[in-house]
């Protein structure tokens, strides 16, 4: 619980940081709120050399509706999120799963685009950028969702390279996320996400897998009109998660379906 | 007694307001000049050989200035640490246990050097640098495996893993179970257990070259003990060292045993001539602070189909882990504890202590009682469940009823009213009305499931007589220290430690009702083995109040008699002709001739004192109690399970328990919310896992060990029934591991009520979603 040493400075802009990244060299990391970062140091898993601060960039902290879109920055925190009446308004389904993150002190600090960056198994954001086909806005590039997520802990992020926005489409339609833990601050041990968009349904699902997975098997089955217990059967398809203390691969998969079930049977 | 004003009274803990505004002190608050950290060096292995230690690289390191092995701690500790012999007077095996690893570490997390350096971060960053160089060796894992002929050794030199192996007998089992209509058997396990105090272990040792003297700051339930066994290591007289525990941040008996690390860090201390400190980070607690429970339990229950309870048969298999705790077979008592509140033809209860490669297991809250309760409970539920009989009409037929009840292995239930907190439960929960729920929610596939729990616990440890022997020679009673000061405020000094009870607030409430005082003239001391009388007995096994409480009514009577003595004296009227009421001693008939008895303390330091009597006004007494004390309850549970995740949610729970007199009844509250949380938390959340083939711990964090929080647990609708204790004077029991004691027993009872339509009869601990999920699974198939 003790870190090891590592330097640290504070980014003045995003080219700032950029370029800070780039000069201090592989073994630093960029610190937004911290909340993943910080546990992983103090266990001695994580052992930066150096971390550049970036909670100084204003300029990354806002949420803008803008065609039919909802553009959020990096660093916009979870409470922020649980706040905002544009979000509830626009993407109500990121409002509600920004609510179930961590514990309140976690919401306080945590960052959008720090989950994304971090691309924990079970980050919940991912899986609303996947079925909602966002787009990861970086300092020098726009990646769509699907190309952004590529392994546990692995993004397509060059080692310099800073994430600036989430750009999602509005959509404020029917819509539930079921997340299923043990205790109410808890990480998802599997959680589903479901949205009704201009072309039907959309499916995730968080921590089945070392990424979240958009659930096409399940969506197709409801666009050929099938009921959400019809449905869910489709969403283990392509599923392999993990055993783990908290639950077995078996139960991981039964849970994507019931909760897939529910979702769909609760979503308003 | 005088009257009484406070005692029963809800008054507000005296220890909060430094504790929520931040000016608690515990072990990281003081800051000795000159002070050192010191960082371990820890086994990453289960069992393993060690065949080299490179100190260069870390000894060479920033702000190092020592990296001390076990060869330098030879040097300085003579002996092993001590193990009592508890309720498990003949062991078999008991391995010599060094505060620091030699030649083998024998469980992951077993310190093999210690780096003291001059900053926290760089003893942290060093201890990175000590190579050891280990050869791992077959880790033992499962205790019943570890009881296999042939199999792997958690000692290599050890003759076998028994530690011990002990039976109980309670009256002619064979005969009780010749009797039987019905029998049922089951397989319990009791998950290992993390204690998780929220201040975790520290230790802050300053030895003085200048008087040969040690003084240790330590977050602990049991200063005197603990100066009694590092006193006799370090080779010093007890009166040359000085231990002292000032805030708690918890312990829930894990504070009570000493550590490896309280050896280690006086020793670094006097090898460097300079305070030294460590402080447990959250990882190490989990890792090697004693765990509780870790057992295994297969029992055989026999009946009659009238619902008569016959004879009960049981085996406990415990997981001592590596080395046996000091007070770990204090856990037996769950083998005595195990006929629970109904009268039994028979029991017969084995224990046997198995050593693994794991860290050791000691007493951890209620320590052997919440255990036999819930065997107890699991079995008579089993039992109705058999005959087809309510499982509260089954305990009335066989309460015990007539007090002093003795129950199968001679001890002595001091007093109860079984039937008056269970019939109070059932009425609060609403019982028949939740019994028709649960059949309509039945027919529509619903599982509602209604779980009771009537315990009975023995604690208050004295008396004399028995915990002799169970310590290895010093009698578990109490001491306390009433010191009148001439202007008239009372310091109170007690040989219990609280490490969150609130005593600074019941224990004073006693003293001024006794004295007539305010209670802010008051203060009450402990937790400093420099103050009060020579010897403090600690805080565990809920024997504070029924021991410790009188200690200091007793001290505060003899100080009164005197004080009524020297009244009458300066009154010119005889002893007998006072009356002491509101703290006055004042002439019957005689409205104007009165004293305080802050009048009287003055005098007792003047020159007007009757022939004979000698100046001050205070006393030291011991209380040795004729007998434990049994507080007792009943606690219900209404639970429905989600037959598609398993998932239990605690739609009500409802306690109703009797600790005797209540000296302040906000903070018996206080102890039943705590308890029952965390017997919630056995029973649904908590469960230290190892991996079973490479012994390897698998929820060394908070997030994979799963301590509930606020959210989890639900409202609790708490009341009481009174049945004071006739052990002792304030006619008290015990309450502060109640909670614990029963709750378990309720979750589940409720969890496999709700299953039993499924065919299924038991679930074990924890029971999370994904192993009831399983059991329906494999019940559907």
């Amino acid at each position: 619980m003790i870190p090891a040493a590592f330097g640290y400075s504070r980014a003045t802009s995003v080219a700032d940081a950029v370029a800070q990244l780039g000069s201090a060299g592989p073994d630093s990391k960029l610190i937004a709120g911290g909340q993943s970062l910080l546990p992983m140091m103090r266990l001695r898993l994580a052992q930066p050399e150096h971390l550049i601060d970036v909670n100084g960039l204003r300029e990354l902290d806002y949420i803008t509706p803008k065609d039919g879109r909802l553009l959020v920055g990096a660093m916009t925190r979870h409470a922020t999120l649980v706040r905002s009446e544009v979000v509830r308004r626009h993407l109500p389904l990121l409002s509600e799963i920004a609510s179930e993150v961590g514990d309140p002190q976690v919401r306080s600090r945590g960052t959008i685009g720090g989950v994304m960056a971090h691309a924990d198994a079970a980050g919940d954001y991912p899986t609303l950028a996947l079925m909602m086909d966002a787009t990861i806005v970086t300092d020098r590039r726009r990646i769509p969702a699907r190309d952004f997520f590529q392994h546990l802990f692995t993004t397509s992020l060059a080692p310099d390279e800073l994430v600036c926005e989430v750009d999602f489409p509005v959509a404020t339609g029917a819509h539930r996320y079921l997340k299923f833990r043990r205790r109410l601050f808890d990480w998802a041990i599997v959680g589903v996400g479901v949205q009704m968009s201009d072309d039907g349904w959309r499916v995730g699902i968080t921590h089945a897998g070392p990424t979240a997975v958009r659930a096409h098997a399940v969506e197709s089955a409801l666009r050929s009109g099938a009921n959400p217990k019809e449905a869910a059967e489709h969403a283990t398809d392509g599923l392999h998660p993990t055993s783990d203390v908290h639950a077995s691969s078996e139960y991981r998969l039964h849970l994507a379906e019931v909760l897939t079930r529910r979702a769909l049977e609760q979503a308003a | 007694m005088a009257v009484s004003q406070l005692i029963g009274a809800r008054v507000q803990r005296r220890e909060d307001p430094r504790l929520i505004t931040g000016h608690g002190r515990f072990i990281e608050d003081r800051l000795p000049v000159g002070l050192l950290h010191m960082a371990v060096v820890r086994s990453p292995h289960p069992h393993a050989r060690i065949l080299r230690i490179d100190k260069g690289a870390a000894a060479a390191a920033p702000g190092v200035l020592a990296v001390l092995t076990a060869e330098d701690f030879h040097k300085q500790l003579q002996g092993v640490m001590p193990v009592t012999p508890s309720f498990v007077p003949e062991k078999k095996f008991v391995p010599d246990r060094f505060p620091i690893a030699g030649d083998e570490s024998c469980f992951q997390g077993e310190p093999v050097a210690v780096v003291v350096a001059t900053d926290r971060y760089l003893a942290a960053d060093a201890a990175e640098l000590v190579r050891v160089e280990y050869e791992p060796l077959p880790a033992v894992v499962d205790p019943e495996e570890a009881l296999r002929e042939g199999t792997h050794l958690a000692h290599v030199d050890g003759p076998d893993n028994i530690g011990w192996d002990m039976t109980f007998e309670g009256g002619d089992i064979e005969a009780a179970f010749a009797r039987a209509e019905v029998r049922v058997t089951e397989r319990i396990l009791q998950q290992r257990l993390a204690p998780t105090p929220m201040e975790p272990r520290g230790v802050l040792a300053d030895y003085s070259p200048y008087d040969d003297r040690l003084t240790i700051w330590l977050s602990s339930q049991n200063p005197h003990f603990i100066r009694l066994f590092i006193s006799g290591a370090m080779g010093l007289p007890e009166s040359r060292v000085r231990v002292v525990s000032e805030d708690v941040g918890g312990g829930f008996g894990s504070k009570i045993s000493p550590y490896p690390e309280d050896y280690l860090v006086p020793a670094a201390s006097r090898i460097l001539g300079r305070p030294v400190r460590w402080i447990e980070t959250r990882t190490e607690s989990v890792l090697t602070t004693y765990h509780g429970r870790g057992q295994v339990f297969t029992a055989e229950a026999a009946a009659m189909r009238d619902g008569t309870l016959l004879g009960l048969r049981l085996t406990q298999v415990l997981d001592l882990g590596a080395y046996h705790g000091t007070f770990g077979a204090f856990q037996a008592c769950a083998c005595l504890m195990a006929g629970g509140v109904y009268r039994w033809q028979a029991i017969q209860a084995r224990t046997i202590g198995v050593l693994t490669n794991k860290v050791p297991t000691d007493p951890y809250r209620g320590a052997g009682r919440p255990e036999g309760t819930h065997l107890c409970e699991r079995m008579v539920d089993r039992v109705a469940q058999e005959i087809g009989m309510d499982p509260a009409d089954l305990r009335r037929k066989n309460f015990a009823r007539e007090f002093p009840f003795v129950n199968n292995f001679g001890l002595t239930y001091d007093s109860g009213n079984y039937d008056g907190s269970l019939d109070r439960a059932l009425e609060l929960v609403e019982y028949s009305s939740w019994r028709r729920r649960q059949e309509e929610a039945r027919k529509q596939g619903r599982l509602i499931g209604i779980g009771l729990s009537t315990w009975v616990e023995i604690c208050g440890f004295g008396p004399s007589q028995p915990t002799a022997a169970a310590t290895g020679g010093i009698s578990l009673v109490e001491a306390a220290q009433i010191r009148f000061l001439p202007s008239g405020s009372v310091a109170a000094y007690v040989g219990t430690h609280a490490q969150g009870q609130g005593h600074d607030t019941t224990f004073s409430q006693i003293v001024a009702d006794t004295l007539g005082m305010p209670l802010e003239m008051v203060e009450l001391r402990h937790g400093d083995t420099a103050e009060g009388p020579s010897f403090g007995y600690g805080t565990y096994g809920s024997r504070s109040l029924a021991v410790g409480g009188m200690a200091l009514h007793k001290a505060a009577v003899v100080v009164r008699d005197k004080a009524r003595n020297l009244a009458a004296h300066l009154l010119e009227a005889s002893p007998d002709d006072l009356v002491f009421e509101q703290g006055t001693f004042a002439v019957k008939g005689d409205p104007t001739a009165h004293k305080t008895i802050q009048e009287v303390a003055l005098a007792a330091y003047g020159p007007n004192l009757p022939t004979g009597m000698e100046h001050g006004l205070e006393a030291v007494s011991y209380f040795d109690p004729p007998n434990f004390v049994w507080p007792f309850g009943a606690h219900i549970c209404v639970v429905e399970v989600d037959r598609d995740t398993g998932a239990v949610a605690l739609q009500r729970y409802v306690a109703v328990d009797d600790c005797g007199n209540v000296i302040n009844p906000m903070i018996v509250e206080g102890q039943l919310h705590g308890g029952i949380a965390q017997g919630i938390a056995q029973a649904l959340f908590e469960e230290i896992a190892y991996d079973q083939e490479s012994g390897l711990m698998q929820t060394g964090t908070l997030l994979d060990y799963l301590v509930p929080t606020i959210n989890e647990i639900p409202d609790l609708t708490l009341d009481r029934t009174v049945t004071p204790s006739p052990t002792n004077e304030l006619g008290v029991k015990g309450i502060g591991e109640a909670g614990t004691i029963a709750s378990s027993a309720a979750v589940i009872n409720a969890i496999c009520d709700a299953l039993s339509p499924l065919g299924i009869h038991h679930v074990d601990m924890p029971a999370s979603p994904g192993r009831i999920w399983k059991l329906i699974q494999e019940a559907q198939s």
